[in-house]
């Protein structure tokens, strides 16, 4: 169904250009941030994740769709090893992250991790106060100096747009927020370890309308710093906000492109039948 | 039909609610209509005089020092070493691990064993162990007899816990060790309604302390000295021909569970105080 190495590049125009060769990927793979190679999924004897070979390109957000129980989240999943918890995950082939093979042999878990900043589902603040939950991330990476501390939970209270909302009360229990304002916590949280990438599995889909808005601008303002992988349910979102689309189906990539060119014209049947909302 | 069946469920239900709260109230009544004439000051200010437990004067300080000491003995054993184990069980070990399962399957058979056992068992590690029968024997008992109902019911609470909390931590670059540590404050209130049922099944064990504990007129000042217990003071007077000693036993009685009360509310207050940010 898919070219055996289906891969993405990012071409001037900031418009994807489907290919198999493989002389233009080395010259132009400084510029790609993620890069997946031949990788397989393998959850006890379920092949999850088939021979998905892709490139993410960097600082734009990218959109991972597809019916329930594709793989989507599985996918996000390897990328900061969050299956290293699951002895019964088996994974082969390489995820180079900044040109790194994070599930080489000398590689930290830590900094892997460190490296993306998940936004969940559903959002899940710390046992702990609004203020002790942005500061969590760099307390555990190592920052003691209060003064530091305290300008890092500022400055990402203020990016997400929490701070003016809570500043009253930073020192309070967290779970006493909104689930809009929770999720904006959680953001603001993954932020402060200061990562390269964000990875957000459905990140909306728990939330009201208007929160979703708001994180949705959120996404987009932070795609000027930061790589932005998203898993969704709504063809809307990834309509509103995506870059890139990525359509998965069964395991595989079926199609990736850029969005406009995704959702005006497609080329597999399969996206078409998705698209037009055949199957869902 | 189906409304007859509705209304014999419903009799049927009523009536075991009934039945409990009639055996409750006779019991707490029987304790209290004996115990509360006999129920005065001398019994917690003072000691067993001579001849106390042929109703001269005195009181149950004694035992009743004795009792918090030990209990709050073994539970601190009992926590520094429950915590980890659950920890481990739940975090480090796979969820479908071998050796987890049979950690609980033990867990479970220990948490039947009947608390003469361990007094037994307890007796003859202290020979063993050339221990004579002292506060720390029995702490060390009394910690054994908790252990499992402690675990057991951490573990079942730790079970609960969403995949959520785990995943954030990790996912922010926790180290596993940085992830157990919120998840416990998290647990906190889990884990003291583990300790309150441990403070309950340990305080009022008489048969761990029988032999390993011995009994004594007076307050222990070391670890290596007798202590007298609530629970073994109430058999002694009990076991007096005079009606008045017999009645002190149920003012001691009376003792023992306002100290069952003190000890909850404190740990619910407690714990509402460390968890105010708990999800």
């Amino acid at each position: 169904m898919i070219p055996a190495n289906q891969i993405l590049i990012k071409s001037n125009q900031n418009s994807f250009i489907e290919m198999n060769n493989e002389i233009i990927l080395k010259k132009l793979i400084v510029n790609q941030s993620i890069r997946i190679e031949n990788l397989d999924v393998y959850i006890e004897d379920q092949h999850i994740l088939k021979d998905i070979n892709l490139t993410i390109p960097e600082k734009s957000i990218t959109c991972i769709i597809g019916p329930s129980g594709c793989g989507k989240s599985t996918f996000l999943k390897t990328l900061n090893r969050m299956h290293d918890e699951s002895p019964e995950v088996k994974i082969s082939g390489k995820v180079f992250v900044d040109e790194e093979n994070i599930y080489g042999q000398h590689v930290n878990v830590i900094d892997t991790r460190k490296k993306m900043g998940l936004l969940a589902q559903r959002p899940c603040p710390l046992p702990m106060s609004i203020y002790e939950n942005v500061a969590y991330g760099p307390r555990i990476h190592g920052i003691k100096k209060r003064k530091a501390i305290n300008q890092t939970v500022i400055q990402y209270l203020q990016y997400v747009g929490l701070w003016e909302e809570v500043r009253d009360r930073v020192r309070t229990s967290a779970t006493r927020l909104s689930i809009g304002q929770q999720q904006r916590l959680c953001l603001a949280r993954g932020l402060a370890i200061e990562p390269e990438y964000i990875l957000g599995d459905e990140a909306t889909s728990a939330l009201d309308p208007l929160s979703t808005k708001k994180i949705e601008e959120l996404f987009v303002k932070l795609k000027e710093k930061y790589t932005i992988i998203l898993v969704t349910h709504t063809l809307r979102q990834a309509k509103r906000i995506a870059d890139h689309i990525i359509f998965m189906y069964m395991g595989k990539i079926i199609e990736s492109g850029s969005t406009d060119e995704f959702f005006n014209n497609p080329k597999k049947q399969l996206t078409k039948d998705y698209l037009s909302g055949s199957f869902s | 039909m189906k409304i007859l069946e509705e209304k014999i469920f419903k009799v049927i239900m009523i009536c075991a609610a009934m039945i409990i709260l009639g055996v409750l109230v006779y019991i707490i009544g029987t304790v209290f209509y004996r115990g509360l004439p006999a129920l005065n000051l001398d019994m917690i200010t003072k000691l067993p005089g001579g001849g106390f437990y042929l109703g001269k004067e005195g009181g149950v300080l004694n035992a009743i020092v004795g009792s918090i000491y030990i209990i709050i003995g073994s539970l601190i054993i009992s926590i520094l070493i429950s915590v980890p184990l659950v920890m481990y069980v739940n975090f480090y070990l796979p969820p479908k691990s071998v050796f987890a399962s049979s950690i609980r399957f033990s867990l479970d058979i220990l948490f039947g064993i009947p608390s003469i056992v361990y007094g037994a068992f307890g007796f003859a590690l202290m020979i063993y162990l050339g221990i004579r029968a002292s506060l720390l024997g029995g702490i060390l008992t009394v910690a054994m007899l908790i252990m499992p109902i402690m675990m057991r019911s951490f573990d079942e609470i730790t079970r609960l816990l969403s995949h959520d909390l785990p995943d954030a931590l990790l996912s922010l670059g926790a180290t596993k060790y940085e992830m157990v540590k919120v998840i416990v404050r998290q647990l906190m209130p889990g884990l003291i309604t583990a300790i309150l049922l441990a403070i309950g099944r340990g305080i009022g064990d008489a048969a761990t302390v029988l032999f390993t504990t011995g009994y004594t007129d007076n307050i222990p000042a070391s670890l290596n000295q007798p202590a007298a217990t609530l629970p073994l003071s109430i058999f002694f007077q009990l076991g007096s021909p005079v009606e008045e000693v017999q009645n002190r036993a149920y003012a001691s009685a009376i003792i023992l569970t306002i100290i069952i009360l003190i000890l909850s509310f404190s740990a619910r207050y407690f714990s509402s105080k460390f968890t105010k940010n708990k999800i």
